[in-house]
């Protein structure tokens, strides 16, 4: 039983992962950037969220919100400023811009909010919890990220297929040249993608810091490795793919930690592997030719 | 690709490698390392110590230079190979190895281990890539605490080494000098060699490069396992100074790599002298910035972001742009023989003397981006 319970949490927390996930999935789909200081952004969003909420004495879900504006305007300002010059330099020049950020970041939150982690409590809500039997119980909260996953998911995948806006942001992402010919102002299309990915990536941190009850400089560091991770599971662009990768690692991970407490990380990442070697093009990925 | 036929220049042109410049500085480098080799008969230990740690940067530099720089693989888990390299030395020295030959078995072993490493980590390319290095880099660092007999999550110290201070610290840094001078003249030999022309080819046209019959995938495994085996070295040399390992969360930590990319991305990517010189600016800047804790880290992450937006070449690399000078002789060059007096007047362009038939720095045209 305990392992249904370790299934069950797992795909709680495989929704947080998801949600990660889909900010970095939304990046590369779309400018081929894979963002490697997502995990650190990240932490820099749940630190605005934490922020806003105790100095302005603002409400959690509100506090998020404005982190998210807060990181989709530095999300936009990135793109404008620092990753259109090096998208246009080769494909080496966005890693290490993302790289050098992702030194930056935790380094600055370390500097001036010290090592100890800084609290975000949902008070009652992070404990309460519901009976599926005698031992398989559910968080409110996980459920309730879990939930917000998928929405989060489902608009972007519906947003993306459906919009005219979505259609253009596919079309710059094929071909730019292109769709510049036919009027598109490709900058401002790479500009939106990036602010939309930071704004789930505030959302995601946000929410994982309310998990975890705080949230520390250097997470960041452990979170793009599961959100990359999450990406490459479920196969590369696909945004249902991701869900279904943030799920398995979840799994993995709690399995593991059902194990031994100190073995998650590891099992984690040999899923991974293990994946990356049976299944290269993820599990919904389709096979490149 | 090494004869260009000439059509206004009269007799047949040579191609050579380097520069009259170019051996008068191979001179300079050889007489530096005979002096360096000398130190420990002159200086204090305090000085020589210092320089370890500049030796092993360069080795570790260079060695990322040549994945990221040569072969196009930018990898974040080089850490796995650095930690392995330093626990190498536990696992030999436990069974009655001394450590100095215990790094060469250490970097040889990790070679072996890379080998089918690099099966798993070639699935992935570009920025997935970068990201499964560092997650192997964790499996690494997390199987290798599950060993009590190697200080578990805590380190461990060295069993037996050199009980003489002066001896130990002397030969110390003439492993660490051995092992950058075996790793520059491993990439200079390897950069001159086919396999360096196909990795560079690989590297600017991968397509082209397959069309052309390089075994693409072959030569970049040879890359891989090479640059595994001197970040071993490297790791070795870190854990004799150190006299054994304090924190395994440090010696597979993947500050190494940022300090790996800093390096290569402010000296000049894709150049040989490059990680040098950025080896060098950052043993300075660490002597006097360290104290000053964790803005140091934020200045460097800054300065990284900015080299690479808008110095992409780095310092050596645009120096080497602008005058046409190297250190290593890499390029080939065409030398036009001197055209007959009278004859067409266009052989008075300066350029039309020599052309650099292979260019050694990462092609920087934006063109194939979508």
């Amino acid at each position: 039983m305990t392992y249904v319970n370790a299934l069950v949490q797992g795909i709680m927390l495989g929704g947080i992962f998801a949600l990660a996930a889909s900010g970095l999935s939304l990046m590369y789909g779309v400018m081929r950037i894979a963002n490697l200081a997502h995990g650190d952004l990240m932490v820099l969003g749940a630190y605005v969220c934490a922020l806003v909420a105790t100095s302005l004495g603002v409400p959690l879900p509100l506090a998020a919100l404005a982190s998210m504006a807060t990181l989709g305007t530095a999300g936009w300002l990135l793109q404008r400023l620092a990753l259109d010059r090096a998208m246009r330099l080769g494909e080496m020049a966005p890693l290490l811009v993302t790289f050098g950020l992702s030194v930056v970041i935790p380094n600055v939150l370390l500097q001036i909010f010290t090592n100890n982690s800084r609290t975000i409590s949902i008070g009652s809500l992070g404990t309460a919890s519901f009976r599926m039997s005698s031992a398989v119980s559910v968080g409110w909260f996980p459920l309730l990220t879990l939930v917000i996953a998928v929405l989060v998911l489902g608009s972007l995948q519906l947003f993306l297929q459906r919009t005219q806006l979505g259609r253009i942001i596919r079309a710059t992402s094929d071909d730019t040249r292109t769709v510049r010919l036919m009027g598109v102002d490709s900058r401002m299309v790479f500009g939106l993608a990036s602010a939309a990915s930071l704004a789930t990536v505030a959302l995601a941190g946000s929410l994982y810091a309310m998990r975890q009850g705080g949230i520390t400089p250097f997470e960041g560091q452990s979170l793009v490795l599961f959100a990359f991770e999450a990406v490459i599971i479920g196969g590369l662009g696909s945004l249902w793919g991701t869900l279904l990768g943030g799920m398995v690692l979840g799994i993995a991970q709690a399995i593991g930690a059902v194990i031994s407490p100190d073995l998650p990380l590891l099992t984690g990442h040999l899923v991974f592997l293990a994946v990356l070697a049976a299944r290269p093009q993820g599990i919904l990925g389709r096979r490149l030719a | 690709m090494t004869t260009v036929s000439s059509q206004r220049a009269v007799g047949t042109p040579r191609v050579r490698r380097g520069s009259s410049a170019s051996s008068v500085a191979a001179a300079a480098v050889l007489a530096l390392l005979v002096g360096a080799a000398a130190l420990p008969y002159v200086v204090d230990p305090g000085y020589t110590s210092q320089l370890v740690k500049l030796f092993y940067l360069v080795t570790l530099a260079s060695m990322w230079n040549l994945l990221a720089g040569y072969a196009g693989m930018v990898s974040i888990g080089q850490q796995a190979y650095i930690g392995l390299g330093a626990y190498g030395i536990f696992v030999f020295n436990d069974r009655g190895v001394d450590v100095w030959s215990a790094t060469v078995l250490s970097a040889l072993v990790v070679a072996l281990v890379a080998w089918p490493v690099s099966y798993l980590a070639f699935r992935l390319r570009g920025g997935y890539f970068a990201v499964g290095t560092w997650v192997i880099a964790e499996v690494v660092r997390l199987v290798i605490v599950r060993f009590d007999q190697l200080g578990a999550g805590h380190g461990r110290g060295i069993e037996t080494i050199t009980s003489d201070p002066l001896v130990r610290r002397a030969y110390t840094y003439w492993l660490a000098l051995a092992v950058m001078v075996a790793a520059l003249i491993g990439v200079y030999a390897l950069l001159r060699s086919r396999l360096g022309l196909d990795m560079q080819a690989t590297r600017d046209n991968e397509v082209a490069a397959v069309s052309l019959g390089v075994r693409v995938t072959a030569t970049k495994r040879m890359v891989f396992v090479l640059a595994a085996a001197g970040c071993a070295a490297a790791g070795a040399v870190i854990c004799i100074s150190g006299l054994g390992v304090a924190d395994p969360g440090a010696i597979f930590g993947v500050q190494y790599s940022a300090f790996m990319i800093f390096m290569v991305v402010i000296g000049g990517i894709g150049t040989l002298e490059g990680p040098i010189v950025g080896a060098l600016l950052y043993f300075a800047l660490d002597q006097y910035l360290s104290q000053s804790g964790v803005w140091y880290l934020v200045i460097l992450g800054v300065v990284a972001i900015v080299v690479a937006l808008y110095l992409p070449r780095g310092l050596w690399g645009t120096f080497a742009h602008r005058t046409g000078f190297a250190v290593f002789a890499l390029r080939y060059r065409v030398a036009q023989p001197e055209p007959e007096p009278g004859s067409a007047g266009r052989a008075a362009d300066p350029a039309a003397d020599a052309h650099d038939v292979a260019v050694t720095g990462p092609s920087r045209t934006g063109g194939e981006h979508k």
